[in-house]
């Protein structure tokens, strides 16, 4: 079986800054594979570089057995579709939600819009109510569906997740984590999950790979992680992290 | 009481839209001494703009009001702008969420946290750039000097924070309003931030007021929490005692996390009763 998301000593160089420094992953079909890390540990930029917004130095990035080259085709993006982390700046202020939706439809030149919008809004639990607001006329939880909507209109098989829920209380955080699964198991989406929370990787994916300074730190399993199996000093430090603020002394 | 620091009794925030009257806050009341208090609430809750009206940084248009609303024995809504000046940045000091925005971008971290210390202090030059250096050292900054001549779009996130407390606690404040202080920042860094907090907190004996939405978080760090629903207190609770929580919502907000070694598909979700409104 073909990995969906193969990718082979990757280098991602900003002037002279090495943001990733040779990182390898393989992500299966139908899998969802978590990233974690602190803030410039390249996470992000792994994600870009798939997504063709951060220049690959060198390595190769393949999806569903397909080598990428420099520039990302049409098809490539009707396979990978990427939610951002931040819904109050990833939608156009200026557009409704009908106009965003449909903007990915034109560019690909897909006929039968208006049901594929009315599904979308659908599926991310927006009835048709929304479809001719502005974003600024909607809460975080509701632009965060959105923008899985338009990541989904185009019935991707990958899903690219750039902290998606970080911009968002905890109580419609656990609504769009429980949209995200719900979805993957509808549409058997592979998922390529960015986040700085352990307890959300755990939550959601599979197996993980916790990333430091642009290198890979180690790879595990959720359940190695659940059960404190890691083997690196620094994911240990993150798990106690993520456990919450202990008062010393 | 006598070390009482801070009385809200009644407070309410008002705010003119064109379809009438929103109120952000409607009737919250508490008291605090040299403690640590936690305001947990979604968006939209008013836990923010209860920080805001105790700085006296409410939107000009909105409305203040309270039974009373007295620092230290003085009612901040009777005192004039100037006098409130005066006690804002010196005696109550606030952190704000995201530094990239809270930060004036085109003033270096060191002229920013030397304003406001020659603001308040009558202080040399020399003096006041050796205890702003002393403070960002007291924020473990590794390299203060470096830092002191960095704008703010030139630090990470932690170290952004960081400059931001050092700023607010130069002029030893005696209430010290933190509204989400580590949301924008990383686990790791979040915790970091923290403990630097907790210690100059512990230290100086000032009375904190911290702002979340994260009720574990809050739980974890403060000493009394008060949870904010629709502007409106709907639960008073030691921290200690955040388990035998009663009210619906704050057992949601406790719940809805995911949580390492907890697998719960779904998670489970708040269930919004109108009547926690009313």
């Amino acid at each position: 079986m073909t990995a969906a998301i193969s990718i082979e000593g990757l280098e991602v160089v900003f002037d002279r800054f090495r943001a990733l420094k040779g990182v390898s992953l393989e992500v299966k079909e139908g899998e969802s594979y978590g990233l974690v890390g602190e803030s410039g540990s390249g996470k992000s930029t792994l994600l870009r570089a798939v997504t063709g917004l951060a220049p690959a130095a060198s390595g190769t990035i393949a999806i569903n057995g397909k080598t990428l080259g420099k520039n990302r085709d049409k098809p490539f993006y009707r396979e990978v579709q990427m939610v951002f982390q931040d819904p109050y700046g990833s939608l156009h202020p200026r557009q409704t939600v009908d106009r965003l939706l449909q903007e990915p439809l034109a560019i690909h030149g897909i006929a039968d819009g208006e049901k594929r919008i009315e599904r979308a809004l659908d599926e991310v639990g927006l009835g048709n109510g929304f479809r001719f607001r502005y974003a600024h006329q909607l809460s975080g939880g509701q632009r965060q569906r959105v923008a899985i909507a338009r990541a989904l209109i185009l019935e991707p098989s990958i899903l690219l997740l750039d902290e998606p829920t970080s911009a968002l209380d905890a109580s419609v955080q656990a609504e769009v984590l429980n949209l995200l699964e719900e979805v993957r198991r509808r549409r058997k989406l592979t998922f390529l999950m960015v986040s700085h929370d352990l307890a959300i990787i755990t939550h959601m994916c599979e197996r993980l790979m916790v990333m430091q300074n642009g290198e890979a730190v180690e790879t595990l399993t959720a359940s190695q992680l659940i059960g404190h199996r890691v083997g690196a000093d620094y994911t240990r430090n993150l798990l106690r992290a993520s456990e919450g603020f202990v008062r010393t002394a | 009481m006598s070390d009482t620091l801070l009385e809200v009794d009644d407070l309410r925030v008002t705010f003119p839209t064109r379809t009438g009257l929103v109120q952000a806050v409607r009737g919250v009341s508490f008291s605090l001494g040299r403690e640590r208090l936690g305001i947990v609430g979604e968006s939209g809750s008013g836990k923010s703009q209860t920080g805001r009206a105790i700085m006296g940084l409410t939107p000009p248009q909105a409305e203040v009001s309270a039974k009373k609303l007295a620092f230290d024995g003085i009612d901040l809504l009777s005192i004039s702008p100037r006098q409130r000046r005066a006690l804002r940045g010196n005696r109550v000091a606030m952190i704000l969420q995201d530094p990239k925005y809270s930060l004036d971008p085109v003033m270096t971290i060191g002229r920013q946290i030397v304003e406001t210390l020659r603001t308040h202090e009558k202080v040399s030059k020399a003096e006041a750039r050796e205890r702003a250096l002393a403070m960002l050292q007291a924020v473990q900054i590794r390299d203060p000097a470096r830092v002191f001549d960095l704008y703010p779009h030139e630090v990470s996130g932690g170290m952004g924070q960081r400059a931001m407390i050092a700023m607010m606690l130069i002029t030893g404040p005696e209430l010290m309003i933190a509204d989400e202080p580590t949301s924008a920042l990383d686990v790791t860094v979040q915790l970091d931030v923290l403990k630097i907090l907790d210690k100059l907190v512990a230290e100086r004996g000032m009375g904190l007021i911290f702002i979340s939405h994260d009720l574990r978080l809050v739980s974890s760090f403060c000493d009394r929490v008060v949870v904010m629903y629709a502007g409106k207190v709907v639960e008073q609770i030691k921290a200690s005692e955040l388990r035998d929580a009663r009210h619906p919502y704050t057992r949601g907000l406790l719940n809805c996390m995911p949580r390492i070694g907890f697998e719960r598909h779904p998670l489970p979700v708040l269930d919004r009763k109108p009547e926690w409104a009313a």
